[in-house]
């Protein structure tokens, strides 16, 4: 069946003309459907230009729904020969699945440090199978112009961020904080995943929950979502029916003061805002607190291990490790930051201030995706209805810590 | 005595019918029967038996969601019976009216949705009902009634009805046109007859003409049925796999999807999902058979 349809390609490729005859096309998979552009005049032309022979196309699919037509598509066999991973379970199945390609011994994998590889390798570090691209920053993107017309200071304690709401919504102008609950997934991650780090301090709570020295039910795990509770009278009217693209809307449009998200925002927004952005880092509890930061590695992209074209696809993805990849890529998308050792300049002021919090903060990676969304039900889809729940106040912050527990230790058990 | 011969040409005829169903009907039926009998550990496919059934309606963190599904999707079927179906007989009764005007030009207008893909549907009435760009809202306001308005489709208590609602508005013109082809098909004599017993007006329609038009309500019934659990669509498009808010919209048919083909980071069980589509096929034969041999049997026919 699959020989037939190569040689159908095969005589294709043969008829349509001599010259084409050495060409190779290889097909990427990807949810990044808003960087179509980006690929297509920026990056794909460099590697072109770069490597006669070899042809791209960039395939994006809708992100909500890639996991599932990615998969279709790979069991079918009508997968294309680069697929961008998505971190930890979703592409370590695929791995040991035998979808994706062992690129342990790639050349490029050298210019990356093993935090970065963390997220596309197995439990034991022996095997990498995606080169990771980029990483996204949690934040909150401000209105400048709002700011400086309201006399506000960026907040920086939290008590002092709920007096910049108070203020905000006093004068009326503004919705303080533009966030719908409708979508489900923007409460889970640009708020639980976003303040939550402070509290269960980052990478020393993520861990310890992964060994079980620490449950959802504990204070620090359920203390933000007492604090997501808060957040609901500084939504506009209607949050719940509120969804993500009108969320950004709002903001864009100048309606918003206040917009929880992450850094990949940037490059969208900056085409389309009229007004200055500025960003400012999750509220710690105190002055002088330790600040936490989500910095997640969010994207890689590996080989299909049934690419017919491997040997072109090596070369794609050792460029995709080198510098020259990592100054594009990272200039062309501000807010995707670079995981490789390379030191790569940026010129977007919001992304330089986003990943300036790197060296005063403490990094993490979101709580719910290394191994605790691997059985049913799964963790990081439980809180996005649980966020939700949270801001809706249909739910307490206990209940919903015991709810999330509950679900876990249904088929997850820690190896002390 | 000749033995009657053999007709060939009745097999042959049939068979590209049968193949082509059998191809894309029958077969994949029982093979999604059968890999509900499945599960993978291990990278393995093993048989289970009935584990998968086992899973779902007795482990409390399926069951739930099944149950809410289930119910949900009969809450859905409650909102078309109760208003589809009656408008849209009624509306057959008005448009059958001999002295109506411009009866095609209404007839086609309420059937032109019918025909719009849920895609549409679902976004323009998402937008429609948008607390921030939405119509709805203003037009509230203007008659004075702003207080009313909900962000309905954000309302656990009300998200479900909503989109009910939103089918009925899609799909009400399907029961207008069976109906009013029954309607148009009773003989005048019939109607005249009645008349000259003194039974006229609002008495006809309620003595007459409705036992008449009694087994395509049956018929219509049964396939709203049908459409209702088999739906998916119109909740996909509005309200993503997750049937939010917090599963308050979940029906059989998403549930079936997120589990099958997975959903963000939750990974696709092809053995569950095959559970659940077997139980979804299970729930509408069960429908399907007490129509046809509780309800259907005792439906009085006329002949006219």
């Amino acid at each position: 069946m699959k020989n037939t349809a190569s040689l159908g390609i095969l005589a294709w490729a043969a008829l349509s003309g001599a010259t084409m005859a050495q060409d190779v096309t290889l097909t990427i998979e990807s949810w990044r459907n808003d960087d179509l552009t980006l690929w297509q005049d920026t990056i794909i032309p460099a590697f072109e230009a770069a490597n006669p022979g070899i042809k791209i196309q960039f395939t994006p699919s809708a992100p909500a729904e890639y996991n599932a037509v990615l998969n279709s598509k790979l069991d079918a066999g009508s997968a294309g020969d680069l697929i961008t991973c998505r971190p930890f379970d979703a592409s370590l199945a695929l791995f040991q699945g035998g979808k994706l390609a062992d690129l342990t011994d790639l050349e490029a994998m050298a210019n990356f440090s093993d935090v970065a590889k963390s997220a596309w390798q197995t439990d034991d570090g022996a095997a990498t199978f995606c080169v990771p691209m980029a990483s996204v920053i949690h934040g909150f993107l401000y209105n400048k112009d709002a700011f400086a017309e309201l006399g506000l200071e960026v907040p920086v304690t939290e008590d002092q961020f709920f007096a910049v709401l108070d203020k905000i919504k006093e004068d009326g102008t503004y919705i303080p904080m533009a966030m719908g609950t409708n979508d489900q997934w923007e409460a889970a991650t640009m708020g639980y995943q976003n303040i939550g780090p402070t509290y269960w301090k980052g990478e020393e709570g993520r861990l310890a929950l992964i060994k079980g020295e620490q449950k959802l039910t504990d204070p620090q795990w359920t203390e933000p979502y007492a604090t997501l509770a808060k957040w609901a009278p500084y939504l506009g009217d209607g949050y719940e029916a509120q969804t993500y693209p009108d969320s950004q809307n709002l903001f864009t449009l100048g309606r918003a003061a206040i917009y929880p998200t992450g850094s990949w925002e940037i490059s969208g927004f900056n085409t389309l805002a009229e007004f200055e952005m500025g960003v400012f880092a999750p509220p710690v509890k105190a002055e002088g607190d330790t600040c936490y930061i989500s910095d997640h590695t969010d994207i890689a992209i590996g080989l299909n291990a049934a690419s017919p074209n491997a040997e072109a696809g090596r070369t794609f993805l050792n460029w995709v490790g080198s510098e020259e990849f990592a100054t594009l890529y990272a200039n062309a998308l501000p807010g995707f930051f670079s995981l490789s050792s390379f030191d790569v300049p940026m010129e977007d002021p919001v992304a330089q201030e986003f990943v300036s919090w790197r060296g005063k903060c403490e990094s993490t990676i979101r709580s719910t995706y290394q191994i605790l969304s691997r059985g049913t039900p799964n963790l990081e889809n439980e809180t996005w209805g649980a966020s939700v729940a949270a801001i809706k106040g249909s739910e307490t912050p206990e209940a919903i810590g015991q709810r999330l527990q509950t679900g876990l230790d249904s088929w997850y058990k820690p190896q002390p | 005595m000749t033995k009657p011969r053999i007709r060939w040409h009745i097999g042959l005829f049939l068979a590209p019918a049968v193949a082509v169903y059998t191809a894309v009907m029958i077969f994949p039926l029982f093979n999604t029967l059968r890999l509900a009998l499945f599960s993978r550990v291990d990278q393995e496919r093993v048989f289970v038996g009935l584990d998968n059934f086992r899973t779902l309606f007795l482990d409390p963190l399926w069951s739930d969601q099944f149950w809410n599904a289930l119910g949900n999707n009969f809450w859905f079927f409650l909102v078309h019976m109760l208003v589809q179906n009656p408008i849209g007989i009624a509306l057959a009764a008005i448009l059958s009216h001999p002295r109506l005007r411009f009866a095609a030009l209404y007839r086609s207008a309420i059937f032109i949705p019918t025909i719009l893909s849920f895609v549409i549907v679902g976004f323009a009435w998402k937008l429609i009902l948008s607390p921030i760009w939405g119509i709805a809202p203003g037009m509230l306001d203007a008659v004075g009634l702003k207080s009313l308005f909900q962000p309905w489709l954000g309302k656990e208590e009300y998200a479900l009805t909503t989109l009910a609602l939103i089918s009925v508005w899609q799909f009400v013109g399907i029961p207008m046109m069976l109906i009013y082809a029954a309607l148009l098909s009773i003989p005048e004599e019939v109607i005249e007859a009645g008349e000259i017993d003194g039974v006229t007006g609002m008495a006809a329609f309620w003595k007459i003409k409705l036992p008449l038009i009694l087994p395509s309500i049956g018929i219509i019934s049964i396939l709203t049925f049908v459409g209702n659990f088999n739906a998916f669509d119109l909740i996909y498009a509005s309200q993503g796999a997750l049937a939010g808010p917090n599963f308050s919209t979940d029906i059989l048919g998403t549930f079936m999807y997120r589990t099958f083909f997975g959903f963000q980071l939750q990974l696709g069980d092809p053995h569950m999902g095959s559970a659940i589509a077997s139980a979804m096929f299970a729930v509408i034969l069960l429908g399907v058979c007490v129509y046809l041999f509780g309800i259907q049997t005792r439906i009085r026919r006329y002949q006219l």
